[in-house]
């Protein structure tokens, strides 16, 4: 009855539409307000972002690992930051690893991960016509970009980046005699990261009302896919923390151009005692950390939750225990704004601080264990295709266990001593954070890629690329541990000075450089395919993984509103796979209890009442019609 | 090792040669006959590659571990380094095992569950039992993990001993000045960054009359073995890190707010030289904060010696006062008199005693230190 009458609803809302004129050029790819559109200027954007902050890193492995090579050939594209005997400039060194880290986190694994897939499947897979705020969305990516455009054009200033390092702890950042890179480059960057956390906010606030309130016809919460409900966590993980980080940014902006004394105090240098007094260094850490760290969950979880569906999908299995994996990754989330301190153990906090924050630290390594056994026992007997997207998560679990369980020996405060700011916690926040990050983003876009673009990624091709990455990402954050363990400092432009660095692993920071090289050049087969695929990829099918998700229910391109008709309802969950009973190994969440008596579980039995329910109501369709 | 370099280089080109020739011959197929849904080959190389990557990972592992372990952690030279030194084997031992057996079970599971055309996957959504089981074993693995940790960090942040002898660094860019308290009163006269110039690099305050035996050295910290040190630390300009890689400390210098490590050191330099087998062995202190162009290299030589040649090498600095006189000239009118004794018979504004003038040059014959 319902229905009936929201159907007539319907038309005459369609003819109210039928005068839609095509939007122009510049509405359609530029400025568009439409998800598809901004997740796909994410998508492209942090790929660039990405060739351009691991070429940066190749650099400075260079340096670190052929410490006698002339580097002239570098001299096009660095000019002057090559001297006379083709050595690396040592100011440039650090401009190097703080442009590399801060790309890589803020611009490739926060903004090239969280707003492409959010954007892309969060609408897709909750069954809404688009973001709850089209305009916002824009603002968002466009805010993004003005960011981007102000940090790549920090590059080229003659006094270089900013370059105490991408945490940019002052009194190092806030004062311009102390550094080159302290300079116009560090004014650039706290103004590009300013722009950079609006975006941010822009878009989460987005990603959590859409989930909050667009969820199609039956899609409880408990009936979420696993992305979402980490894109959701992840947006509120940014929502409260970014506005920290811009907090320490202002303050820093202050500090360094209106004279306060927020981080300063006490300061003689070059030759001069400045009058600040009161501050404290410290706190800028403490504001710092309080986004930092949650910041390493909010390029995780992402990574995590499009890993649980695609290892789902790929196992034919439903996701083990779906309901501790929403639970850890809550637990993740809370836990991930009372540890941050754990990266302070030694600035000469109140040791006592140091001891809460091992304890909290510790805790949030059991959630973690959950999920990754979870993804274990998902693998075992299932019928495992191993498509690309389904290796780059495999990889990703591996890279999330190898890195995860240093963890536990850097967040024990006794042991972080001796290791604190050497190449053990490089190593380690490598392999957990950017690595699995970065499979997560690589397994996205395989898997994904048919949706986005309407064609297939070459299979082949894909296999190559994770092999050759697996392997070199392992062989480059492996054997950096056993540097770390002997002792050797990061952000080091040279282990010459000291005797305990000078004579011993240069041959192993060489095998580092040629093993990062190796996997930097193993991304052109990525990219490569990417490209070829976009233009001459085989055509794709509706459900080409045979998937369960709402976004295989849309047309193979999904036209502006995502789908022709209405927007299906949704009554089960999303991991019905190899049901017992069943005649496909999937049933898709649109398909009711009612059509598949032949699987339903006796409570599943129970809910086919509910069904007419669930049809009845119709109350988040934005436009009832697609434009 | 070069050997291995060079070796490992001529895979990877092998490797580069073949993806280059495999994908050309890919790319002519991308438009080939569509086989939707097949799932052959490949599938099975994929599932079989996991379990090769396994084995020669591994091996790779245990061979590199056996290659690098020469180089780990330095032989520790103070007892909580030693310490601190056994929990991270033991952290390692446990980590090792998780990351063996988990990394196992994903390769071994992924090979072994690898599609098979009939087989139907196992619908096995929850097991709370395995759930809680591996919820607590984490749980209380952490737990053993965290309360030994946790010891062993509370003693070694626990306040120094009364005995504890004083030393001061101070950080800049980019050296260290170690100040030591003088042989007199064993005692860091207070400080003040306003005061610092050139002649008064750490900014040593001379209306406390603690000060007027205190010496400064830029390019050696000397300290006396098998006695608990009492570090303190500040920083002159920007952050820095004190990093002492052998005795297993670590402690950020922070411009305004001073901060401090206590320790012992139980191996004197030549000691050590003994049991590394280098005759040229010397401690160093590292700075392991980035602070600017110069941060690799704020190297400044830490010397362990027994307390009697500590000592005797004390006596032979002169106190700053002495080597610059023109310091006096902060001296308060009271304390003029107490300040006499280290200033040369000429200095301005010191009163002309003979006898303590000489006294203090030779430096030695002072006899009132208390060594606390």
């Amino acid at each position: 009855m319902a229905t009936v009458s929201a159907n007539s609803a319907t038309v005459a809302h369609a003819a109210e539409h039928d005068h839609h004129e095509p939007q122009s050029f510049w509405r359609t790819y530029i400025f568009s307000e439409d998800h598809k559109t901004i997740a796909k200027q994410y998508l492209i954007s942090g790929i660039i972002w990405s060739i351009i902050g691991i070429s940066l890193s190749v650099m400075f492995r260079l340096q670190l690992g052929f410490p006698n090579m002339k580097l002239d050939f570098l001299r096009p594209i660095l000019g002057s930051w090559i001297n006379e005997t083709g050595k690396l400039d040592p100011d440039f060194y650090l401009a190097l690893v703080t442009m590399h880290g801060t790309i890589m986190v803020f611009f490739v694994l926060t903004a090239g991960l969280s707003g492409t897939f959010s954007n892309f499947l969060i609408p897709l897979q909750v069954g809404a016509r688009d973001m709850a705020s089209g305009f916002l969305n824009m603002l968002s990516y466009w805010f993004f970009f003005l960011a981007s455009m102000i940090m790549l054009g920090s590059l080229f200033i003659e006094t270089g980046p900013a370059s105490g390092g991408w945490v940019i702890y002052p009194p190092l950042s806030a004062l311009p005699q102390a550094h080159k890179g302290s300079e116009l480059g560090m004014t650039l960057w706290l103004i590009s990261m300013a722009l950079f956390i609006v975006s941010q906010l822009l878009g989460g606030i987005n990603y959590i009302t859409t989930v909050i309130n667009l969820r199609t016809r039956g899609m409880s919460f408990s009936k979420l896919p696993l992305t979402i409900w980490a894109f959701f966590l992840t947006a509120v993980l940014g929502l409260i923390s970014f506005p920290v980080l811009l907090s320490a940014a202002l303050l820093l902006i202050f500090d360094r151009s209106f004279g306060t004394s927020f981080y300063l105090s006490e300061i003689y240098i070059k030759g001069e005692a400045l009058p600040n007094v009161g501050g404290s260094p410290i706190l800028f850490q403490h504001l710092f950390w309080f986004l930092g760290h949650p910041e390493v969950y909010i390029v995780l979880l992402p990574a995590l939750g499009m890993t649980s569906e695609i290892i789902a999908t790929n196992s034919r299995k439903p996701i083990f225990g779906y309901r501790a994996m929403i639970a850890s990754m809550m637990g993740i989330a809370f836990l991930a704004f009372i540890v941050w301190a754990h990266h302070m153990f030694v600035t000469g906090m109140n040791p006592f601080l140091g001891s809460i924050f091992m304890f909290l630290t510790l805790i949030i390594a059991v959630p973690s264990a959950v999920k990754a056994f979870n993804y274990i026992t998902t693998l075992w007997r299932g019928n495992i295709r191993f498509t690309p997207a389904m290796l780059f998560s495999i990889g990703l679990v591996s890279f999330f266990i190898s890195g995860g369980l240093t963890g536990l020996i850097l967040g024990n405060s006794a042991l972080d001593i001796q290791l604190h700011d050497t190449y053990f916690v490089v190593a380690h926040f490598h392999l957990v954070m950017g690595a699995a990050s970065a499979f997560g983003l690589l397994a996205g876009v395989y898997h994904w890629f048919p949706k986005m673009f309407g064609r297939m990624m070459n299979e082949k091709l894909g296999y190559v690329h994770f092999w050759l990455t697996f392997i070199g990402i392992y062989l480059v954050f492996f054997p950096m541990h056993y540097v770390g363990i002997a002792g050797f400092p990061r952000r080091y432009y040279a282990f010459t000075s000291y005797d305990f660095t000078k004579n011993i692993f240069a041959d192993m920071n060489a095998f580092i450089s040629l093993a990062a090289i190796f996997t930097f050049t193993a991304q052109w087969v990525f990219i490569y395919n990417f490209v070829h695929s976009l233009i001459k990829g085989r055509k794709a099918t509706q459900n080409p993984w045979k998937s369960n998700t709402l976004e295989w229910t849309t047309p193979i391109n999904p036209g502006h509103g995502n789908w022709p008709g209405e927007i299906p309802a949704v009554y089960r969950w999303p991991y019905d796979y190899s049901k017992p009973g069943a005649k496909d190994d999937f049933i898709p969440q649109n398909v009711p209890y009612s059509q598949t008596p032949e699987s339903n579980l006796p409570h599943e039995n129970e809910l086919i009442g509910l069904e007419k329910e669930i049809e009845a109501q119709n109350l988040n369709d934005q436009f009832k019609q697609p434009h | 090792m070069v050997y291995i370099i060079a070796l490992l280089s001529v895979v990877f080109l092998g490797l580069a040669a073949v993806v280059v020739s495999r994908m050309a011959a890919v790319v002519k197929n991308t438009n080939g006959p569509v086989e939707e849904g097949r799932i052959g080959m490949s599938n099975r190389i994929n599932g079989a590659l996991f379990m090769i990557f396994f084995v020669v990972a591994l091996i790779g592992a245990v061979w590199s571990f056996l290659y690098a372990k020469q180089f780990f952690l330095p032989e520790a030279a103070s007892p909580h380094g030693r310490r601190t030194d056994f929990l991270f084997w033991l952290s390692m031992g446990i980590i090792t095992v998780a990351f063996v057996v988990t990394n196992a079970l994903l390769f071994i599971f992924a090979w072994l569950y690898q599609h098979k055309e009939g087989r139907r996957a196992a619908y096995y959504p929850e097991n709370h039992k395995l759930e809680l089981i591996w919820t607590v074993i984490p749980a209380v693995v952490m737990a053993v993990m965290v309360f030994t940790g946790w010891r062993a960090w509370r003693d070694i942040m626990a306040e120094a001993p009364e005995n504890a002898q004083v030393f001061e660094i101070v950080g800049k860019q980019f050296n260290w000045i170690a100040r030591y308290p003088g042989v007199d009163n064993n005692k860091l006269g207070s400080f003040n960054y306003k005061l610092i110039d050139n002649n008064n690099d750490t900014g040593i305050d001379y209306t406390d009359e603690a000060s007027f035996d205190d010496f400064t050295s830029t390019s050696e910290l000397h300290i006396p073995v098998n006695k608990p040190i009492l570090l303190k630390i500040r920083a002159r300009d920007v952050l820095h890190s004190v990093f002492i890689p052998h005795l297993r400390v670590k402690m950020d210098a922070v411009p305004g707010m001073p901060t401090r490590f206590q320790f012992t050191a139980d191996k004197t330099t030549d000691e050590m030289r003994n049991i590394t087998g280098n005759p040229n062995f010397g401690y160093e202190i590292a700075c392991t904060e980035v602070c600017g162009q110069g941060h690799f290299s704020m190297r400044i030589r830490l010397i362990v010696e027994d307390e009697a040649s500590w000592l005797a090498w004390c006596r032979e600095q002169k106190p700053l006062l002495t080597s610059t006189p023109e310091l006096a000239s902060r001296i308060p009118a009271n304390l003029k008199a107490k300040a006499a004794k280290y200033l040369p018979a000429d200095a301005p504004a010191a009163p002309a005693d003979s006898t303590t003038a000489s006294t203090t040059q030779g430096g030695v014959s002072v006899a009132s230190a208390t060594l606390r």
